[in-house]
């Protein structure tokens, strides 16, 4: 086993904790939102998309790295801006209607 | 390493920190928008330095940077079309359609590291064993991933779809894909990675279509961790830490996600995924099919028992998602609280789609978040609710799940029955995705209102109007 496998696969299991940890605090209100953030967040698949793009010489290459970048970006611009949307309409209403003025 | 490549490491690293701390911050309503945003500077950076990276190798061609320009400029732009202008209700299904393509983005991504070495230096066992998982889970999860959007969009029919031998079809097939991701790895062979890919494909869909249309949610949930680890896997072939650690991230944030969408419906996973469950929840059946007398009440009996109660809990379904009557929920909920009724909001954790749906859905319609009460909390306050109006929900609402030896038996419930009276707003007496009978529905205290919930809810506002002037 090579030290750069052994290193990448360190940081795979610490990242599998990390994120059993972080999503295990969530409340339920927060899961569909926090679904769709996730799902935002795979779409760092971008960064590989382009890497393979840079050495792409052939058209099977540009066709692969064309359909690759797209759905990858689709996924990261889509997915962060839906989140958005909806974490948005949580938020508009928090505001003008602070704690201590609510209705009898 | 050169300063360059230690720089762009950093960068990746401040990335993964970003990712880490934004999901935290989304753990909370007040923060939830500020860790989104972080989660999108991470994501910036990332993206930047790899632009960076590319420049400064100075490989890419002419026509590799104008494919890469195109793509990202098409891809980018239906991400942000489609974002921005879904229906809030629509939303499950678009989530299911990004993760259809980041699944299928990190499959080709592989396919294409896989197709270059084995064209020259041949290919590492570490970098196969990689390729192949992420190829097979990969379009897997792109094929399934598109039924369920699909089946949601109402494109391809939410009923599970079951036929003879489908079992054996699928065990066959996943042997298949077994076998041809051990040659691939032993001998770098590209026909059988095609084939894999195939195979993956048509697994994605036999499996998916034998679920019904309520189980999605979970489903979704499911593919969306799929494809966390499939973008990790395209993390080990390109040695990308990165990707990696993003992509486990979501894959195990996905998993827990999915064990907690299936706990609150009381279904365990394996019966999800091996589907055929329920009916859909699409039968139209007009009378109780136990026999038991139901009580039809009218839209000016129900606003007259509204108008003058003192406290009215609101106990939103599927079927208000589905009529996307929030807007006329929430028009009846001021009226009544003008009026100086104490109206709240019972929340049960997967109401609507997906947990947390409902809570988005009523948000849209300006329901202040105070209002908004979870199951523990709205559990107690039933016994001195005056009338509780159940719109569109039906299982999380059936006294039978108390009992043992029923098919949603242990499934946590909203606690309506205690309530001095219940109206149900439903279109017909047809059965929840539990395909059994409401036990709520045949109380003598709950009166029925057949009706869609958008066209119920806005003649209830024109009687409330009428009757108090």
């Amino acid at each position: 086993m090579s030290e750069q496998l052994l290193s990448d696969v360190t940081v795979f299991v610490l990242a599998v904790l990390v994120g059993f940890e972080v999503i295990g605090k969530v409340p339920s209100t927060l899961h569909t939102p926090l679904m769709s953030g996730t799902n935002a967040i795979h779409g760092v698949v971008l960064v590989g998309a382009v890497l393979i793009a840079s050495t792409a010489d052939d058209a099977l290459s540009y066709v692969l790295a064309f359909v690759a970048v797209a759905f990858a970006a689709m996924n990261v611009t889509g997915g962060y801006v839906v989140t958005d949307r909806m974490l948005g309409m949580f938020r508009r209403r928090r505001d003008p209607v602070p704690v201590k003025e609510q209705r009898p | 390493m050169s300063d360059f490549d230690a720089g762009v490491r950093l960068v990746y690293l401040a990335a993964a920190v970003c990712f880490v701390v934004g999901l935290h911050l989304m753990g909370s309503p007040t923060s939830a928008r500020r860790g989104n945003l972080l989660s999108a500077a991470g994501m910036a950076a990332a993206v930047l330095a790899t632009f960076a990276v590319v420049a400064h190798e100075g490989t890419i061609t002419n026509t590799g940077t104008i494919v890469l320009v195109l793509a990202l400029l098409v891809g980018g732009a239906a991400g942000l079309v489609t974002a921005r202008r879904v229906q809030m209700t629509a939303m499950p299904q678009l989530v299911s359609l990004f993760n259809a393509v980041g699944g299928g983005a990190a499959a080709l991504v592989a396919l294409d590291d896989f197709l270059r070495l084995s064209d020259g230096p041949g290919v590492p066992t570490r970098t196969g064993v990689a390729t192949a998982l992420d190829v097979g889970i990969g379009a897997l999860t792109f094929a399934g991933s598109l039924v369920a959007t699909g089946k949601l969009q109402g494109v391809v029919t939410g009923r599970p779809v079951v036929f003879p031998g489908a079992r054996a079809l699928n065990a066959a097939l996943l042997l298949v894909a077994v076998a041809a991701g051990v040659v691939v790895v032993a001998d770098d062979n590209v026909p059988l990675l095609l084939l894999l890919l195939a195979v993956g494909l048509v697994l994605g869909v036999t499996l998916v279509l034998p679920i019904g249309g309520a189980d999605m949610p979970v489903v979704i949930s499911l593919l969306n961790a799929c494809t966390g680890t499939v973008v990790a896997m395209a993390g080990f072939v390109l040695e990308n830490p990165v990707l990696i650690i993003a992509g486990a991230l979501v894959g195990a944030s996905g998993a827990i996600l999915t064990v907690l969408m299936a706990q609150a419906m009381n279904r365990p996973i394996r019966n999800i995924v091996l589907g055929g469950f329920g009916g859909g929840g699409s039968v139209e059946v007009v009378a109780s099919s136990s026999g038991l007398p139901v009580r039809e009440v009218t839209a000016d009996d129900v606003a007259m028992q509204l108008a003058y109660a003192e406290k009215v809990l609101i106990v939103p379904g599927y079927g208000l998602a589905a009529a996307q009557a929030q807007h006329e929920v929430s028009e009846l909920a001021e009226l009544l609280e003008a009026r100086g009724t104490d109206v709240a909001y019972a929340i049960h954790p997967v109401a609507g789609r997906m947990p947390g749906h409902m809570n988005v859905l009523l948000a849209e319609a300006d329901v202040p978040y105070p209002q908004l009460k979870e199951m523990d909390e709205v559990n107690p306050e039933f016994a001195r609710t005056d009338v509780a109006l159940v719109v569109g929900a039906n299982d999380v609402t059936n006294p039978a799940a108390r009992r043992a030896g029923t098919a949603i038996s242990g499934m946590p419930i909203l606690d309506v029955d205690q309530a001095r009276s219940v109206i149900v707003i439903k279109r017909s007496m047809g059965h929840g995705y539990a395909d059994i009978e409401n036990e709520l529905y045949t109380d003598p205290r709950t009166g029925m209102f057949f009706t869609d919930a958008k066209a119920g809810l806005a003649t209830l506002v024109q009687s409330v109007k009428t009757l108090v002037g």
